[in-house]
């Protein structure tokens, strides 16, 4: 097998599709707690069920990110930047993984119904605990805080190599060209 | 020059996109748009008026948990699909209290009396509900909410709030009229029990097949012998109530009134006229008692938001505010409870 020169065709596509809802969701987030306004409820509407929608695609794209070596990134990255790289993206991995778990706890230890539309509602994953309910939920706005700050990092990264040193890492990720990559529909 | 301006152009544009995506964060999130009302500036001003009680609630911080059922005898479901509305019992934690930031106000202070109830059915939903005893709101609007609440800041030389201050409020904002009204002959009462509890905010119930109606609702005090509250005692609301338990439960009606379609249905600062039609959904029955910072409902935000399906919100702008205000101020005492680092702490004077 040859050593891939993109993102397999499922994970780009993922890539994309998750990149919008992300950050959305954390405008969205940051948004809804900062408004008395009608905005309020209908942000808040949309919140829950996109979280439950990211959690299920970022479990999906860890798998698949795991049977499917990603791209090498260029031999003459120099060491820091290789390893800000992968920390990096784990650390979006686990923000993703880790961002709607707790927006499910926090509701959960709040007592509250996790309703993801009219009818649908989750079950409470953690006891009704005011306090425990208190730590969620103040780590939910930091570690929202972090995948924020993140991901501009993660932008400027991509474009860095993109536009300045423009040397394949950006093109690995981006949508095939038309005929190129034909998509997969698995191994 | 021209090849200087290549080779920065491209870290420009990164650079911009950078500080772009975080300006539009800040600004989204309030921090770079100061004169936004945030739930935060609102419940922050309530804060200031009271002074800070770490643990309690930041409005109704005085009252006491309750608990009991409520009984519904399926008249209302002709008109909601909600599940508490057909025939039988579902389980309930409440809480009665009084207005104002401060967990010691005299039961006196104030005429105005409240009751949060959450209705627990059996299928995980929830029905969440904070009623006032006065048939009316002040004003129609978060923002007219927070001016209020900044004209009522107390004068730290007399303790109260300034006279003039208030009156060039209520001029500005002739939508208090109903209410003003209203107060000029309320009286503190003697017991929580005797009082009509008002949801002020409009909702739609909706039926089996989709028809939303928009209603008011309000628990109707069984016990008729409501008097004004006796003076000299701080604290006769809880131990009335205490002694009325021991003499057996205590009930209400809920009645849903339903607007006629040219009513008011967003603007609580508006009452509906008394011959609108009603249908009594069942009776709600409190038999137990609990201190506050003990029982069930200490760490239950009444969100007036929380509805089971069934049951919508109306678009009253204080409806979505009450729900991130009561958010806000949920967070703050959960994690002075939690001791969160950052989290206010009791003063205790006390203990110095």
């Amino acid at each position: 097998m040859n050593t891939p020169t993109t993102f397999h065709p499922i994970a780009r596509l993922l890539h994309w599709t998750m990149a919008t809802m992300i950050v959305a969701m954390l405008f969205i987030g940051a948004g809804m707690v900062a408004t008395v306004s009608q905005k309020h409820g209908w942000l808040l509407a949309i919140h829950k069920p996109l979280g439950i929608a990211i959690l299920l695609l970022a479990i999906a794209r860890l798998a698949l990110r795991l049977r499917h070596r990603p791209p090498p990134l260029p031999a003459d990255l120099p060491l820091w930047q290789r390893l800000a790289a992968l920390a990096s993206h784990w650390l979006l991995y686990a923000l993703m993984l880790a961002l709607p778990l707790l927006g499910w706890g926090m509701l959960s230890a709040g007592g509250y119904p996790v309703m993801l539309g009219d009818a649908l509602r989750l079950p409470a994953i953690l006891p009704e605990n005011a306090a425990l309910f208190a730590w969620l939920r103040e780590a939910h706005r930091y570690l929202a805080w972090l995948l924020f700050l993140t991901f501009v990092a993660h932008m400027s990264a991509g474009l860095y190599h993109g536009l300045i040193r423009r040397d394949g890492v950006l093109a690995s990720m981006l949508p095939s060209r038309r005929g190129k990559a034909p998509m997969a529909t698995g191994d | 020059m021209k090849i200087r301006f290549r080779q920065a152009a491209p870290w420009a544009l990164i650079g911009g996109l950078a500080a772009v995506t975080v300006a539009a964060f800040g600004y989204v999130g309030g921090w770079l748009a100061p004169h936004r009302l945030t739930p935060q500036s609102l419940v922050d001003t309530l804060q200031d008026n009271a002074g800070l009680h770490p643990g309690y609630r930041r409005n109704h911080a005085k009252g006491v948990c309750v608990a009991g059922w409520f009984e519904g005898n399926g008249a209302a479901s002709a008109y909601s699909t909600a599940a508490v509305f057909a025939r039988g019992r579902t389980p309930v934690v409440g809480r009665f209290a009084i207005p104002g930031g401060n967990p010691y106000a005299p039961d006196g202070s104030v005429p105005i009396r409240s009751m949060a109830l959450r209705f627990n059915p059996p299928d995980g939903e929830q029905w969440r509900t904070g009623m006032n005893a006065m048939p009316v709101f002040p004003v129609s609007t978060p923002q007219a909410f927070y001016e209020q609440a900044l004209a009522g800041r107390p004068d730290p030389a007399t303790g109260k709030p300034d006279p003039a201050r208030l009156a060039a409020f209520f001029a500005a904002h002739p939508e208090t009229a109903a209410f003003r009204a209203w107060a000029k002959h309320a009286k503190p009462s003697a017991s929580y029990v005797t009082e009509r509890y008002d949801s002020i905010n409009a909702f739609y119930v909706v039926d089996a097949q989709g028809h939303r109606r928009a209603v008011r609702w309000a628990m109707v005090p069984l016990a008729a012998d409501g008097r004004p509250g006796p003076a000299g005692d701080p604290d006769y609301l809880a131990r009335d109530l205490d002694q009325r338990l021991a003499r057996g439960p205590q009930r209400w009606t809920l009645r849903l009134t339903f607007a006629a379609s040219n009513d008011p249905v967003d603007d609580a600062a508006r009452v509906w006229p008394a011959d609108r039609p009603a249908v009594d959904a069942g009776t709600l029955v409190i038999e137990r008692m609990q201190a506050q910072d003990s029982g069930a409902c200490r760490d239950v935000n009444y969100d007036p938001t929380v509805l089971p399906a069934g049951i919508e919100p109306s678009a009253d702008p204080l409806l979505a505010a009450r729900s991130a205000a009561y958010a806000d101020s949920y967070l703050r005492r959960t994690a002075e409870e939690a001791h969160l680092p950052g989290s206010a702490r009791p003063t205790a004077e006390a203990t110095r």
